[in-house]
Order: C-alpha cells, then structure tokens, then sequence
C-alpha cells in the first residue's frame, strides 16, 4: 500500500470518483489550471479538462449556487470553498436550499452535491484562514458534516460524500493536509458517513473529538500509556448528525469523558456530544465530563504567542487527560 | 559562551517538514545572527535557513537528506552571549520538586473520599459494597470506577450487611468485627421435599434486618406494670357510640394509651432518646411510632407531635395511618421521625410479650389486652378491667428507676381517666 498524505489521498479520491462517474465535476476557486491553493486539484484538469474542472469567480454564493442547480439537474458536483472561512456568502444557498429541497419537495428534487472547504488553525493564518465553521451548519438537518481525521478516511469518505445523493460538507484540516501520512489502498473503498470509528482502546479516559485534534489525542495517549494512563479515543468522523450510539458506548466504557474541539468552546460540535452523554450515561460518569476547546474569542489570533494559546497541541491534550485520569 | 539549538523553521501555511538540501556551514564555521545556514526544500518552496544567533557553529545534527519536522533541532550553535539555556532549566528542575512535593501532599487528602459519582454509587447498590469501606485512588482519596471495578473483579467487597454491625460499634472494641463472620459461617438450613421456600424480600427483608440489628445493638432489659383501667373503660364504653356516629371513625382504646404516654414522655424526655454512641440525644419532639399489620407485613407509621393532639385526633391519626398502611399508600414521611413506640399487643389477645426496641429508638411500650379479673381492693374482691403494660429499654440509656418512675406515671394517668377527668376532645 502506497504512504500518502492527507491532501493526497483527497485528490486521490476525487480523481477516481471522476473516472467512476462522469457527472462527478469539480467547481471552485482556482481549482482548474493552479489545481487549488493547496494543491488539492493538482493534475486534475490536465486529465478530466476544462469542462469537469471550472474555475469560478470569487463569488462563494455562485459556487454553491450553481452546484445546487447541477446536482438537482443530475449532475454530481463537488463545490471546494478556498478556505472554509470563505463559506459565509454561501450559507443561504446551503441552508436554505441544499438542505432543504428534499423535503420542501416532498422527494422529487435532491441535491447530491458535496462542497470542500479546508479549515483549522495553526498555520499562521490569522482570522480568514483559520476558523472552524462546522458548529453554523451543525442544526440544520438534510445537511450532513464530515470531517475525517486520517488520509485513509480522507480517501473512503470523500468518496461516500461524492456518492451520498444529499449535500455533504466536506471540511478538511489544512494543517493535516502535509502533516499526516499514512498507508492508504490503492482500491475502490468507501466509508460509511455517520459513522464513528475508534481509533485507540483504551479503559482510563475516553477521548472524543474530531479534526486534526485525533492526531493530538493519539500523540498524548501514546506518551500518556507509558505512565500508566490507558486513553480510548473515538473519533467523531461525521459531526452532524452525529453517532450516538458509538459516543455512548464510548463514554460508558470509561465513564471519564473527555471532549475536544479546535472551535469556540460555547456552542461547538462537543456541547452537543456531552448533552447525548449527559442524557444516556449518567449512572455510568465518574467524572463530569470536560471540554477542551478554544477561547471565546473571535478568531484565531495572528501573533504567534496567542495563535499558539488558542491552538490544540498534544501538550494541551496530555495535561487535560492527565487531569481526568487522576480525578 | 552558551550553546543553543538552532530548531527547523516554519516555511509556509500548512508546512510540516523541510528536506535539508545543502548545509551552507560546517562545524567550526563563524556565523553571524540571520546569515544563512541551510538550504531547505519543502512541497512548497525552498528557502534558505536563517541563523537565529550570532556564533560559532558546534554541530550540525541533520544530515543533508534528512526530513526534519518544523521545530525539531537541526544543530547547535556556540553563541558568545553569557546568558545559558541551562540556567532556565535549573529554574525549572526546582519548580518539579516543588510540584511533586504538592503531589505529595495530595495524596495524604481526603476531603474527595465521601463524594461518589453516579457510576460508583451504582456499582456500590448493585454490588452491596459498602463504600465506608472502600479506599479510594483518585484525587483527594476518591473512590474511582476503577477502584470499584478492582474490588468486584476480586469479589473481596465489604458488603453493606457486615458492616451494619461493624459501624455501629465502637471500633476500640475488638469482638464487633468478628460477629458477622460467625454469622456467616452457621450453615443455612436446607429445605425439606413438600417444604415452602419463602423469598426473603421487601418489607420482609427490612424487618429481619432491623430486628438483627435491633436485638445485636441493644442490651434490652424489661419491666411491666399491671394497670386498672376500669373508669376508662367504662367512660369509653359510654360515649364510643355517639362518637363514631359523630367523627366517623372509631374512639378505640389504644388512642387513650397512645395518649397517656405522649403526656408521660413530656415528663420523662430520658425515654425519648436516641443511643449515639458517645452521647445520648433527647428528641424535643414526642412523635410516637406505632405498629400496624398487614398480611405478611409490619409497619410503625408515626404520629407526629402527639403530645400536642387530644384524644381524638390521636384516634383520628391512628384511623387514617392503619387505612394507609392497608392500602399500601403509606409514604415515606409517614414513617419517618419516630422516637418512641407504642404497640398494641392486646388487640391480638396477647396478655404479656417483650418487645424488640425499634431502633434506634430507646424504648418500646407493649399494650396489652384488657382484662376483666378478680382484684382485691379495699380487702375485698372486685371485679377489675386490667391491663399489663410492657416495657422494653435501651440499658445503654435507660435504668430500671427512670423507667419504673415513667410506667407509674403513664399507669396514674390511665387510672385516674373518667367521664368528669378526661375529654377525649
């Protein structure tokens, strides 16, 4: 099995979903000749050409818009946003449309359209560049929210988004995008959306979280088992809607949860997570159940020192463990 | 002179790693801050590395090649400055030992011991673990999941039976903790071909548990008076009619007992009282449990403050808890708070019987049947409605004088009640 990074295995995934299905097509900002800011794209309109790679105007309402109007007419967009901070101008088009043509249609327009967007801090991108949205999209049902946490479920569930016949957003950590790497098949796999995945066992504390931040609580469970300390990690995979019953099974296995989040602490993805906990597990905690997750600032800072304060790091992750497990 | 490390630079959003390419110095080289060092390659750019100080070049770590993560160090640098990264670290070893002397002193805490979490509550009632018991591992000595899911594996618990006995004893006292064991070791009868097995369960579990407990706790001793309650039962025998045509409910002879002894409790608070084990609480309220059967069942529902009600509200109280008891509608409150009880043997025929005291009460009066016997007074035989009284006490709380002082008095009152000393309302 050939070693991949993160950002390889998206472009990976998209290139075969393309081979696979002509109506698969690409639409977004600089994502045909440049092949994305990022490199996501790269290759792909020399193989597929201008027609299923469109590059569009710097008009983040048209990206979604258009895709909507595709997807409904039987095409199978994928919309990428240059950065998930970018997807504001889109959020009517998104909720108001996408989300909701099934069932305003009693079943007879849906929308399959998946839209990409890198998110996530910690590359000293300052407040456009940074920002965590998934939290403004998380209560609208008829949307679905992934954001895997491994080349591998890159791969597989860019793939099931791609094929799922409803809007999927997509969000990738940026910082992950080079950072991670991993074995990754060369064949045609996908992962099922909804659907959690344990990625450590372990019978101390229970960690879950999503993003980037599963390769943090990995690093510290790692160092943390030499001390004794044994972390289960679940990682969320889909945000919305969420896999109670994999998150119930995970807080009752320790019964010390931990939750973590690279957002805004008040309102974020893990609030509701604890709330599923709170209502299902509650003759099973041993502990309160905490949170790690950003300050309640705006965005995330510009100056390194307080980028460095707002960000996770496996430090932060360890400390708070550690704190748990002692409880 | 100081050395100092000269770590992997961050080139660029969403770069992780550089591929050192070129070394631009050697080991002994001199350079000057922001001179560059390397040549580095990224999937983004290539960027030459900029000496972040002055100095003379002590190692190169990285080979030309190497993948370096952004922060990792690539070499040391001798740096002519005289403050030392070591002096930091000293700073910092010192603050570990304070730490770990805090930690030190956290484990010798205890003030989490007695706070449980709903999962250890949970496996303590499933388990019959007594948490007293039980030391904890977590912070501040608190009892943790895993600390109860060692002790059920082991199957090594304190059951909450055990200890029923243990905590209740002083614990300088050597026999109390081996009386449960001896307990546990007599061999369980078995039952019979065409013998009945009755689960122990419910009330039925309680009771037995309580009467245990009751009978091992307290040294109970006894004494009985013998009482002429021939005007009461000629008054009550008189107006018990026109009373239960008047209230609805029955004017029974209990109440007039329940009565007297609320009355004589006043004056003798020493039987309202509670054993504590280093002191004996007087209760300021007389709330008098009673008994009452049902099936298979006993109940003691109180009467609360019944110092404070006539005859007939006693009456009253006793009418709506027995219907309660029999409908199953008693509530807890109904059953809680009592400090002394009252039980009326007599309506079972019963002339004479010895009480188990209902702990953790002092005493317990046993009414029993009236009687109609040949008594001499004045040198001749008369025919007397008699009543034995009963009593059972705590020694631990009570002796015979106080008692024999408390039953006189509680037999003046019942004697001296007639039609023109007593309203029953």
């Amino acid at each position: 099995m050939p070693v991949q990074s993160y950002i390889q295995a998206i472009t990976a995934g998209l290139r075969e979903e393309m081979l696979r299905d002509e109506n698969v097509f690409v639409l977004g900002e600089d994502v045909g000749k440049k092949g994305g800011v990022f490199g996501a794209t790269k290759g792909l309109y020399d193989e597929f050409g201008e027609y299923r790679m469109l590059d569009t105007p710097l008009a983040e309402s048209a990206i979604a818009g258009v895709g909507i109007g595709a997807a409904m007419y039987g095409k199978r967009p994928v919309a990428e946003m240059q950065f998930a901070d970018f997807i504001m101008p889109a959020v009517n088009q998104i909720i108001s449309e996408a989300a909701k043509i099934r069932y305003r249609s009693n079943n007879d327009w849906n929308v399959p359209m998946t839209i990409r967007a890198p998110y996530g801090g910690g590359v000293h991108g300052a407040l456009y560049h940074s920002q965590s949205v998934e939290a403004v999209f998380a209560n609208q049902p008829g949307l679905k929210i992934v954001m895997p946490s491994t080349p591998y479920d890159a791969k597989g569930l860019l793939k099931a988004s791609i094929r799922d016949n409803d809007p999927v957003l997509f969000f990738e950590h940026k910082r992950a995008y080079r950072l991670l790497k991993a074995e990754v098949p060369e064949d045609d796999y996908v992962l099922p959306i909804g659907k959690a995945d344990t990625k450590r066992e372990g019978s101390d504390v229970t960690v879950i979280t999503y993003g980037l931040a599963v390769h943090f609580t990995l690093q510290a469970a790692e160092k943390l088992e030499e001390e004794g300390i044994s972390t289960h990690v679940l990682d969320l995979r889909t945000v919305y809607p969420l896999d109670q019953k994999a998150i119930i099974k995970a807080a009752q296995k320790t019964g010390k949860v931990l939750l973590i989040t690279e957002d805004n602490k008040e309102g974020s993805i893990i609030g509701e997570v604890s709330a599923i906990i709170a209502e299902n597990c509650l003759f099973d905690l041993d502990a309160p159940v905490q949170r790690l997750a950003g300050p309640e600032v705006p965005a995330m800072p510009f100056s390194p020192t307080l980028e460095k304060y707002f960000m996770l790091n496996p430090d932060k992750v360890e400390t708070a463990i550690r704190d748990l497990a002692e409880f | 002179m100081a050395t100092e490390r000269i770590n992997m630079p961050q080139l660029g959003e969403s770069v992780t790693e550089g591929t050192i390419n070129t070394w631009l110095v050697s080991a002994g080289d001199k350079v000057n801050k922001y001179d560059p060092i390397a040549e580095v390659m990224t999937d983004k750019v290539n960027a030459e590395v900029p000496s972040s100080f002055t100095g003379v070049i002590n190692e190169l770590v990285a080979q030309e090649g190497d993948t370096i993560q952004v922060g990792d160090l690539i070499c040391y640098i001798d740096t002519e400055d005289g403050t030392s990264a070591n002096a930091s670290a000293g700073g910092d070893n010192s603050e570990q030992q304070q730490n770990d002397a805090e930690k030190e002193d956290d484990s010798k805490n205890t003030s989490m011991k007695k706070r449980y979490s709903p999962a250890v509550l949970k496996m303590a009632q499933e388990n019959d673990i007594d948490l007293q018991q039980v030391e904890g591992t977590g912070r501040g000595g608190r009892i943790t999941r895993k600390d109860m899911e060692q002790i059920i594996a082991s199957g090594s618990g304190p059951k909450e039976g055990e200890t029923k006995v243990g905590t209740s004893t002083p614990k300088t006292e050597e026999p109390a903790p081996s009386r449960a064991p001896v307990q546990e070791s007599s061999p369980k009868p078995a039952a019979a071909a065409g013998d009945i097995e009755i689960p122990v369960t419910g009330v039925r579990k309680a009771i037995a548990q309580n009467m245990v407990r009751s009978t091992q706790e307290i040294p109970h001793a006894w004494m009985t008076v013998e009482v002429d309650v021939t005007d009461l039962v000629a008054y009550r025998n008189q107006v018990k009619d026109t009373f239960k045509e008047k209230e609805g409910f029955s004017l029974t002879f209990f109440a007039f007992f329940v009565k007297a002894v609320a009355q004589a409790l006043k004056e003798f608070p020493q039987l309202n009282s509670t054993w504590a084990e280093d002191k004996i609480i007087q209760r300021k309220d007389i709330n008098l449990s009673i008994a009452v059967a049902k099936d298979q069942e006993l109940f003691v529902p109180v009467i609360k403050n019944a110092d404070e009600k006539s005859i007939k509200g006693i009456a009253k109280s006793i009418h709506e808890l027995a219907a309660k008891a029999r409908s199953g509608t008693l509530t807890a409150d109904d059953m809680q708070g009592g400090t002394f009880t009252v039980n009326n043997t007599g309506s079972f025929g019963s002339v004479q019987s010895m009480g188990v005291i209902n702990h953790p009460q002092a005493a317990i009066l046993q009414v029993e049947s009236i009687v109609k016997r040949p008594v001499i007074m004045n040198d001749m035989f008369a025919a007397r409605d008699m009543v034995n009284l009963c009593l059972s006490l705590d020694h631990r709380v009570l002796d015979g004088l106080i008692v024999g002082q408390f039953l006189a008095r509680v037999k003046e009152i019942l004697e001296t009640i007639n039609k023109d000393t007593t309203s029953v309302y």
